[in-house]
């Protein structure tokens, strides 16, 4: 029982972060219907930019994150503006090439930056866990999970109750119509590229000092926010949520009772069971295709 | 003549044999090593422990008058690359003796290679037991099996109070992991200490709460981990996270350097199986020689932590010059010949091949020094 608990603030605290990863990634695809393969790379370079600022320009580690963030998001609004806008219109073969080259030349770009050992970053909180009854939990960890609820939260806000958020929401049904109806369109890819940039890059500087930062840390990671997107349902925002914490629950659960061998395996293994139970994903509705 | 060698080796050479440039042409040697990907740290160190072994050589006239040079390839931390690295090195660098591949799981991903090549390649850091009993000629090992670790350990296991009585172990999912956890359980467990749970995790992950959950499950008393340097610090900070309450000994080389600066909280303390510690290297079989390769990595500026695993590049590099050396011609065949004729001093201590494997097709296998270093509260020192 007591294993079981643990699991279970392991598997909330992992599911948070995984929900942060796979946001940033489906608000992309579901606005723009881009699928971002830099988003691993996004987040990698949040950690760095996190690394930087509080380790070699010695700034204060909460507007380290703020500031890291914010690069991620410029760094997307960059990535759309000089490769992502000359291809509208162009086939998602092309756009699909455009962004596995970006990726790969910003993992280059972190290796000849920062070179290939991997860094610590600092915190402020104390390395001692905190424990309550059977359980233990780092106070890092913690501040990871709320400033990733606080996070989805005010994305949701961003989305549902802004003008903003209509205009995206408004593009990402029709983008056609939404232009008619005076939406900037090409301004919404921006700024939906950058937010989805942003989220990665914040998730990668909250994470940064609970892992180690390394050129290739986002290849794993990558990888699991394109199962979280897949499980959730692509282009559904609440699917992103409820599938990174059904990976985070998934990986733990299985890896402590079942084999940790085969503890990666468990999260794909589900997302098979869910492609052939509900193809659409566990939340969306089923697409039209065609 | 180890007296000679040695000078030569720790730079003490005499000034007519120093040369600033070599008319001839140099005499290359082929490295592969992680130099990008999931153990990236560790392969660029032993990459520079063997470039400083060049410098260092080639101060001293290099070999029979020609420089040495070092063509490195990265393998990507990925058995596929260290294949295509090798199939570079040997087809278009041509070069005659090979050192590598960091992994165990890229080092035997190598090894038909070097026999369809006929190229010899000595091995500085892979420890599974099958690399040199696979009946393969062309490989020669300076470092030690995971088995030879185990020994070692074994011989101090008496040092601990309270004693060891039950071991657990969490271990890289690839052969390195696996065999360091067979053999530990193997020779602690003829010793009358078993093992308890055994968990693995693969070389990529960074959450390991559940393997550390499961374990803390288990009633043994220390925790053996194996794996590289990063994962290793992951793994120290989350046991301390899952309280897992385990005495930790890490095998296999890896130091989590990081602690050092960051030391783990609690006044947590933990034992590192070692093969150079650069600490102490007046403690080392040859202190002179360990003395040049640290002075000449300080020089560099490089982290300090990279020299419990830059000693390896070191070490290869003079091990296949002084092959070249005996070899007295720059082939392969030659230098794997003279290979078994090798017997000079290294960081580590003495090089010296012995026969190992099927008869007729041995390879080579040197029987290195162990070292058991204690990290707490960011102070290391020899158990």
């Amino acid at each position: 029982m007591d294993q079981a608990l643990q699991h279970l603030v392991n598997g909330t605290v992992l599911g948070g972060t995984y929900a942060l990863l796979g946001i940033g990634l489906t608000l992309i695809f579901g606005v723009m219907r881009v699928v971002n393969f830099t988003h691993g790379e996004l987040y990698a370079f949040g950690a760095y930019m996190a690394y930087g600022l509080v380790s070699l320009l010695g700034l204060n580690f909460y507007l380290s994150l703020l500031l890291a963030a914010l690069l991620g998001a410029a760094l997307g609004a960059v990535i759309e503006r000089v490769l992502l806008r000359p291809l509208r219109g162009a086939d998602i073969d092309s756009v699909m090439l455009a962004m596995i080259g970006a990726a790969l030349v910003l993992q280059n770009a972190s290796m000849w930056a920062w070179g290939g050992v991997a860094k610590l970053v600092p915190s402020p909180f104390d390395g001692m866990p905190l424990v309550f009854g059977p359980v233990s939990v780092l106070p890092l960890r913690l501040f990871v999970l709320g400033v990733a609820v606080a996070l989805l939260l005010a994305f949701w806000f961003l989305l549902d109750r802004t003008r903003a958020g209509i205009a995206m929401r408004a593009t990402f049904q029709d983008p056609e119509t939404a232009a008619l109806m005076g939406v900037r369109v090409a301004w919404v890819g921006t700024a939906t590229f950058a937010i989805g940039s942003g989220l990665a890059a914040a998730a990668g500087a909250l994470l940064g000092p609970v892992f180690m930062v390394s050129p290739t840390m986002g290849d794993l990671v990558g990888l699991k926010a394109f199962a979280i997107v897949i499980l959730g349902g692509l282009g559904n925002l609440p699917g992103a949520v409820i599938g990174g914490f059904a990976l985070g629950y998934v990986e733990e659960f299985g890896g402590g009772f079942l084999s940790t061998e085969y503890r990666d395996a468990f999260g794909f293994l589900l997302i098979i069971l869910v492609l052939a139970i509900r193809p659409q994903g566990l939340v969306a509705a089923k697409e039209r295709v065609g | 003549m180890l007296t000679r060698r040695t000078a030569l080796l720790s730079g003490l050479a005499l000034p007519a044999l120093s040369r600033t440039g070599f008319a001839a042409d140099p005499i290359r040697i082929g490295m592969t090593q992680p130099l990008t990907g999931a153990v990236a740290a560790s392969g660029n160190y032993v990459a520079n422990g063997a470039k400083i072994a060049v410098d260092v050589l080639n101060r001293a006239g290099g070999v029979m008058g020609r420089p040495i040079e070092l063509v490195l390839e990265d393998n990507k931390s990925n058995p596929r690359e260290a294949v295509a690295a090798v199939e570079k090195l040997v087809l278009r660098d041509k070069v005659p003796a090979l050192i590598g591949a960091w992994s165990s799981t890229f080092t035997l991903a190598i090894l038909p290679k070097l026999m369809e090549y006929k190229v010899p390649m000595v091995v500085e850091t892979s420890s599974a037991a099958r690399i040199t009993t696979s009946g393969n000629p062309y490989v020669f090992r300076i470092a030690p099996t995971s088995e030879m670790e185990a020994i070692g350990f074994a011989e101090l296991v008496g040092k601990y109070t309270p004693a060891i009585r039950k071991i657990d172990f969490l271990s890289v999912n690839n052969d390195f992991g696996r065999g360091a956890t067979e053999k530990y359980g193997a020779i602690l467990g003829a010793k009358g200490i078993p093992t308890g749970r055994v968990e693995t995790m693969t070389p990529e992950a960074t959450d390991l709460s559940a393997q550390l959950t499961a374990l803390k499950q288990s009633d043994g008393d220390t925790l053996f981990i194996t794996t590289g340097v990063e994962q290793l610090t992951l793994a120290m900070r989350q046991a301390i996270e899952q309280r897992v309450g385990k005495r930790i000994v890490s095998t296999g080389g890896s130091f989590p350097d990081a602690l050092i600066h960051q030391p783990l909280p609690g006044g947590a303390h933990s034992d590192h199986v070692l093969f150079y510690a650069p600490w102490f290297p007046e403690k080392a079989i040859h202190p002179e020689i360990a003395k040049t390769y640290t002075e000449e990595w300080n020089k560099h500026g490089w982290e300090f932590a990279g020299l419990t695993e830059g000693f390896r590049g070191y070490d290869a590099v003079l091990t296949v010059a002084e092959a070249v050396r005996i070899a007295g011609k720059v082939e392969p065949e030659a230098i794997r010949e003279a290979m078994w004729k090798v017997q000079i001093p290294g960081v580590n201590g003495n090089i010296h091949f012995q026969k190992e494997g099927p008869a007729g097709r041995e390879s080579g296998q040197n029987q290195p020094n162990v070292y058991i270093v204690r990290l707490a509260d960011g102070k290391t020192s020899l158990v």
